[in-house]
């Protein structure tokens, strides 16, 4: 091979040098960061991309949940929220794809830890914040995707959908979200196998999804049961989504959004603390 | 180029490797050799910052891998024992993505990332799915990966395990003309006593333990055999065992079964 001009591109053993000069800045800058947050963000994206099976279920869950749970429901269900059962389930069920989709995506990270390509990008001089914080936000990002496939069905279910509860809707979900991914992320760096994250997932999702106000309201259960309500996410997510859609809600919007925006950011936190200790 | 100093690690009551010290020099193909268990993928991993020792030190390319892990991960490049490609990706978007994992100008990384697959026969496939890869391709392509940010040192960990003979064969042919043209250090663990044959120096490690450090060549000569097999068998009173299949070996298995290869 002809020696070409010391550069990146050669083979030659100075260029080894070169190169390492061109990298000599040790401190990753603000830019370099948001690159790297980008880059493991991105890839989640394009897989899934490629995955048929994750969208299906995303749409074959709301379909059974709405349909089955919806119109049996619909006739023995009080509220004071005054509202037919399926309008009442609808938010629950945006809330429910959000959460499954959400945990789905941690669960590939134990997948990635063991079978490869997570140490690819654990191997690569990117700070662990942003490896934390790509899979947050590519996590979030495919969970709201799925929200949104449940929104499809609001006319068919004439629910209204202006512009502006779109628009307030869409990051109020991005925020639960998160939420939850954050703490998937969380759960999921503490586990070496499936069976593991399966126990998890029914201690963890099962209870965070039935105690959120999604299916029932939480005004008339045990004092107890209403505490556990009270110290979940979810249950925020949920209050916010039915304001945004009807108007109703049992908590303040304000408590809503600033208890989920402190919670995951406390999962967010525990998160970037697990991939800084050694997670292969 | 390497340098370790009474390693130690342990998961709980389990020392996985206890006071390892051994140093490698820049150029030099450096190979651990030991069965299964022995402590080789750990010490490995520590010293690319996957893992953090209990004890002792470890420097790579000078910069020491518990203070400075970012710049120990930027001069080395790695090919691990399970192929660690992603599979929905194509092969050219698995390289792009490690392009922007490291932070290369894509102008020069995408010269170097023609010349590397060319290098390695993959040029045709580089807009194919991993997943249709078989295993020798998949290596392959590892190496381009591993080499794509011109690191001083390549670690390989079981490179050629699961592959057939012919394809380690290739495998290794193209290792070491990179090696030649790039001025690499190797550092390579393996159990197969022909790889470890092809070292400059061996470390023989067992239970945890680095047993002997010397080249192949004196090994056999100052234990009066003819190859590693025995040299191993002298030095142990065993034989390179097979340990019963992990959970972890379990799983890889379903994988492959699971994923499948177009041969």
């Amino acid at each position: 091979m002809p020696r070409r001009r010391i550069s990146c591109g050669t083979f030659t053993g100075s260029g080894l040098e070169e190169c390492a000069n061109l990298r000599s800045d040790h401190n990753s800058s603000l830019g370099m960061e948001l690159q790297s947050i980008y880059t493991v963000w991105l890839r989640d994206l394009v897989r899934i991309r490629r995955d048929r099976t994750q969208l299906l279920g995303s749409l074959a869950r709301p379909i059974l949940w709405l349909l089955f749970l919806g119109i049996g429901m619909g006739p023995v269900f009080h509220s004071d929220m005054e509202m037919p059962y399926l309008h009442y389930l609808f938010p629950g069920i945006i809330a429910m794809n959000l959460l499954f989709a959400s945990f789905l995506s941690a669960i590939s990270i134990i997948w990635d830890r063991e079978f490869g390509f997570l140490k690819e990008i654990l191997v690569s001089p990117i700070s662990r914040s942003s490896i934390a914080f790509g899979k947050a936000a590519s996590g979030s990002t495919i969970a709201v995707l799925q929200g949104l496939v449940v929104l499809a069905f609001a006319p068919l279910l004439h629910i209204s959908l202006s512009f502006s509860s779109l628009f307030l809707l869409i990051p109020s979900m991005f925020l639960v979200a998160f939420t939850c991914t954050s703490m998937g992320i969380v759960l999921a760096s503490r586990m070496t196998s499936f069976e593991g994250f399966g126990t998890i997932a029914n201690f963890v999702i099962m209870p965070m999804f039935f105690l959120s106000g999604a299916i029932f309201p939480l005004d008339r259960i045990p004092t107890w049961l209403k505490l556990l309500t009270r110290l979940n996410p979810l249950t925020y997510g949920v209050d916010q989504f039915r304001w945004i859609l009807y108007g109703v809600h049992r908590f303040p919007v304000a408590f809503d959004l600033s208890f989920n925006i402190f919670f995951s950011l406390l999962m967010l936190g525990l998160a970037i603390a697990m991939f800084k200790r050694s997670p292969a | 180029m390497i340098k370790v100093q009474n390693l130690a690690k342990s998961f709980g009551p389990l020392w996985a490797v206890e006071d390892v010290s051994f140093s490698v020099e820049k150029g030099e193909f450096f190979g651990f050799l030991g069965p299964n268990g022995a402590g080789k993928t750990t010490t490995i991993n520590i010293l690319c910052t996957l893992l953090s020792p209990t004890r002792g030190e470890a420097t790579v390319a000078g910069y020491d891998v518990v203070r400075e892990p970012n710049q120990v991960r930027r001069s080395i490049g790695i090919i691990f024992q399970d192929p660690s490609l992603d599979e929905r990706l194509t092969a050219f978007e698995n390289l792009r993505f490690h392009a922007m994992l490291y932070h290369l100008p894509w102008r020069e990384t995408k010269e170097r990332m023609e010349s590397l697959l060319s290098m390695v026969g993959l040029s045709g496939r580089r807009n194919d799915l991993v997943k249709y890869f078989s295993g020798g391709m998949k290596r392959r392509l590892e190496i381009v990966r591993g080499l794509l940010h011109s690191p001083q040192l390549l670690f390989l960990d079981e490179p050629t395990l699961g592959l057939d003979p012919q394809t380690r064969k290739y495998i290794w042919t193209y290792v070491r003309d990179l090696q030649k043209k790039e001025g690499l250090t190797l550092f390579m663990t393996t159990h197969y006593m022909e790889e470890a044959d092809q070292c400059d120096r061996i470390a023989i490690i067992d239970a945890g333990k680095i047993i002997a450090l010397d080249t192949p060549t004196a090994f056999k000569r100052s234990l009066g055999v003819g190859s590693l097999e025995e040299v191993f068998l002298k030095l142990t009173g065993r034989e390179i065992r097979e340990e019963d299949a992990s959970e972890k070996d379990q799983l890889r298995d379903l994988h492959r079964k699971w994923i499948g290869r177009m041969r």
